[in-house]
């Protein structure tokens, strides 16, 4: 094992600040204590499973203090008898088999738990605990100490139980079920020989096989019935109506069959066709249970909050209870719940998730602040102006534009063919059946129901599943999370690109700091560290992260002065960093972020806080311009333009200052122009934007938490190749739209045999799974081919 | 040779009991999580291991 990382996390260690113990080095305190904690308790198989599977544990003090209030615990427990409580806990770090192991372990790490379960995919852990020996705050306490830290949020407080459907499961099973029978029983006929015996239990056989084929065709195919009438009230040609026909005239005419002895039937056909059908649907509806695509701010607020009684004591209230004049204590890192009035001093509020603003804002006492920023500093306090549901950020999400994606209907490429293969179909049906009825009436109803049969369209109909639902998985392993399948052909119609610039085109992890003046040296870089030490904005706490080391000295007379900058002594040297004005600097030009410094009056230059942009961005804009139009739409001032013209190929729009409502507009009026726009975005100040947009994609730095809602999730790391998608999308349809020809070829050849009358169980037995299974391989081979070829 | 009556019935019969399994299995959501299981039935040795290192100290 490598010793430049952390044996618990894997994450670089730097040199001064590795902590051996056991031989092992880890990286900091919190990864060693996690470390000593399993070894105590015999646990230190978790690391032999995956190389440095865990996370380092948060400092949590007193955010599960809510977890003391029966109420709250009640609505977050899944079960309740006696002393048996059972809880489902969403914990988003779930990654790997250590994780399931050590998480199913719990109950050596703390008495009281009897038992836990992991459900991987949904990372969810179940525990069972008994409420007399464990409180549901120690087993948080205990989860986040060795780095598992649930998420708890208002979406687990109004815990309506979802229920999940398994309709398609049980259809499937039943579809297979009767398939499998039916053609058993199907097969002594296939060979006609003239036997005694086979004569003799012909009958048997028969009303057999139609006794099996009638939960398939009454039940697993119910779906199509449904779905074909509602698309016939409503006028629409689509897929389901020819599947439906096909399957109600097989149906029938094999019932006729066997009743007047003509023959077997079409039932290993119906059932063969029902359970193929089903298994595309049960393919394309990959969904990732862990991500959630319909996030409001529910999961994005907190359960609870601390409030302050008049006797100056602290309990935890729920969020819903909190009412104007109320007082609450915001921690650091803490949302800000409601929109209130700021008590003490001062704070900074990171808005960048809500108006797309890269730097927190300084507010000083008395002002007012909205819900839905992050505290950044020390604990503060505020007094409540309005409730939860009446906040700016509340509303603005209750507000109807926000909500109103659901009643676009979006035409998928099969109902667009099946527009015109049903009227076909049907001309095809009735002109071979006018040709017949002059010669045989007796052929030309075969005839008739024989073109409806083979003509089913079950390639056709099980082209995109198996497709779409293949891409769906190439592009979830390569960390884009699409919503559901009909996304994919939404991507490949994209013409306009809008990107939302803070936290989307730039990174909000490490922004670049450049220094602009006279020379520094180590002494008065000494210095100005010192000084930064002791202020808590959060521009000096980057800029303090961002110095290299130094020798750190007492400061006298340190003095913070809110919105201007701090200014101390050190060795009798007076020194001041804050805005121009406050050091005495010429005035900004530029609309930067800047931190200006100045040793005993002398102003000595500034540090530039620039945004960092993610790697590959100019190849990526580069990539796409040619087959898109590309904009940015930024809630953000306009001192990054200069930066990013020279970095974006020309012909990329810039639109600064926008709110969210003007984004929402902005993509509306790209609309009525007829463009199809896709919006890529990242914090609630996109929300509108992305739910407006035809394809609304989110970037996410860690995409188990949260982000708006959308039509997929992005990687962060995966940023760069997003013109892979793009691409591969659009092969998407065109593997479609080849494997349609591919199926309507194998009709033709179907009703070939149909019109001239000749149309044999057998063959249809034949031509039915064939032509199925072809398809399935040709998409599967098509699209893992395309998948790969452009991914160099 | 009308044994064939039973002997489809009997496989019939076991077909469906095959049926009923599956569908009740789904309903006690087996099928929900179809990926831990297959890593849990992993463990059992490696626990027994650490167990006698244990013991052995």
């Amino acid at each position: 094992m490598s010793t430049q990382n952390c044996f618990h996390c894997g994450l670089d260690i730097v040199k001064k600040e590795e902590i051996v113990f056991d031989e092992k080095s880890f990286c900091c305190n919190g990864c060693k204590t996690v470390y000593e904690i399993f070894s105590l308790n015999g646990l230190t198989d978790y690391y032999n499973f995956e190389t440095a599977p865990g996370a380092t544990p948060q400092d949590i003090k007193g955010k599960y203090d809510f977890l003391e209030n029966e109420a709250i615990v009640n609505r977050l427990l899944d079960f309740q008898e006696d002393t048996t409580n059972i809880i489902t806990l969403y914990i988003p770090h779930i990654h790997c088999s250590s994780c399931i192991w050590i998480l199913e372990n719990l109950n050596r790490l703390q008495s009281g738990i009897s038992s836990s379960q992991v459900n991987f995919p949904d990372k969810k852990t179940r525990i069972i605990f008994n409420a007399e020996k464990v409180t549901l705050k120690q087993i948080v306490h205990l989860l986040s100490s060795i780095g598992y830290e649930p998420y708890i949020s208002l979406d687990n407080y109004e815990n309506q139980v979802k229920s999940v459907s398994r309709d398609l499961i049980y259809k499937v099973g039943i579809a297979f079920f009767c398939f499998g029978n039916v053609m058993l029983l199907s097969f002594p006929e296939y060979f006609e020989v003239e036997e005694f015996w086979l004569d003799n239990y012909k009958g048997f056989f028969r009303w057999l096989i139609f006794a099996l084929s009638l939960p398939s065709f009454l039940y697993s195919a119910s779906g199509y019935y449904i779905s074909a009438y509602k698309n016939l009230k409503a006028g629409i040609l689509n897929i389901d109506i020819p599947i439906a026909l096909g399957l109600v005239v097989m149906f029938v005419r094999s019932t006729v069959d066997i009743i007047f002895g003509y023959g077997q039937g079409f039932f290993d056909s119906l059932t063969g066709l029902v359970f193929f059908m089903l298994l595309g649907k049960l393919f394309q509806q990959k969904t990732y249970n862990f991500l959630s695509f319909e996030r409001d701010f529910k999961s994005y607020f907190p359960i609870a909050v601390t409030k302050i009684l008049s006797d100056r004591t602290e309990v935890s209230v729920p969020v819903y209870d909190v009412v104007k004049g109320d007082r609450l204590l915001i921690r650091n890192k803490e949302l800000i719940p409601v929109d209130g009035i700021l008590i003490s001093e001062s704070m900074a509020i990171d808005y960048s998730f809500v108006t797309g603003e890269a730097v927190p804002i300084t507010k000083v006492s008395g002002d007012k602040i909205y819900a839905g920023g992050r505290q950044t500093g020390n604990v503060v306090e505020m007094e409540v102006i309005s409730s939860v549901s009446q906040s700016y950020l509340t509303q603005l999400w209750s507000n109807e534009v926000f909500a109103k994606k659901e009643d676009r209907n979006y035409k998928t490429i099969t109902d667009t063919i099946s527009r015109y293969f049903t009227p076909m179909l049907l001309l095809i049906a009735f002109v071979s059946f006018g040709f017949w009825i002059f010669i045989d009436t007796n052929t030309a109803f075969n005839v008739f129901t024989a073109v409806l049969i083979v003509a089913c369209p079950c390639a056709l109909a099980l082209s995109a599943p198996f497709t779409l639902g293949n891409v769906l998985r190439i592009m979830g392993n390569r960390k884009l999370y699409l919503k559901n399948a009909t996304v994919i052909e939404q991507m490949a119609k994209i013409n306009t690109i809008v990107f939302d610039k803070t936290g989307t085109i730039t990174t909000n992890k490490k922004s670049e700091i450049v220094y602009e003046g006279d020379y520094i040296d180590v002494k008065e870089r000494a210095f100005i560290k010192s000084l930064l030490r002791g202020s808590n904005h959060p521009l000096s706490r980057r800029l303090y992260d961002s110095l290299p080391d130094a020798h750190l000295l007492p400061v006298n007379h340190f003095e913070e002065i809110t919105g201007k900058g701090i200014q101390g002594t050190i060795n009798g040297f007076f020194i001041k960093m804050g805005s121009a004005s406050f050091v005495g600097a010429p005035p900004d030009i530029m609309q930067q972020t800047n931190v200006h410094v100045a040793i005993n009056r002398n102003y000595l230059g500034k540090y530039i806080f620039d945004n960092q942009y993610r790697e590959g961005l100019s190849m990526l804009f580069e990539n796409l311009s040619p087959n898109y139009e590309l904009k940015i739409l930024s809630g953000d001032n306009e001192g990054e333009r200069e930066i990013l013209e020279q970095l974006l190929p020309e012909g990329t729009e810039f639109i600064f200052n926008q709110k969210p409502e003007q984004k929402l507009i902005y993509i509306e009026q790209l609309q009525l122009q007829g463009k199809n726009v896709m919006m890529v975005g990242d914090g609630l100040n996109d929300a509108g934007a992305l739910a407006q947009s035809n394809v609304g994609i989110s970037i996410s730095e860690n995409v188990n938490v949260f982000s708006p809602a959308c039509d997929g999730i992005l990687d962060a790391s995966q940023f760069k190749k997003l013109d892979y998608f793009m691409k591969l999308s659009k092969n998407t349809v065109k593997t479609i739209k080849m494997s349609f020809t591919l199926s309507l070829l194998y009709n033709v050849v179907g009703l070939s045999f149909a019109i001239t009358g000749k149309l044999s169980p057998l063959t249809a037995a034949i031509i039915m799974p064939l032509s199925t299974i072809t398809i399935i391989g040709f998409v599967t081979i098509m699209s893992n081919y395309y998948a790969k070829i452009k991914s160099k | 040779m009308s044994v064939i009556y039973l002997l489809i019935s009997i496989s019939i019969i076991v077909a469906v009991l095959a049926l009923y399994a599956f569908i009740r299995a789904v309903k006690n959501g087996q099928f929900d999580d179809d990926y831990t299981p297959s890593v849990r039935m992993l463990f059992d040795d490696e626990i027994k291991k650490t167990e006698n290192k244990t013991n052995n100290d």
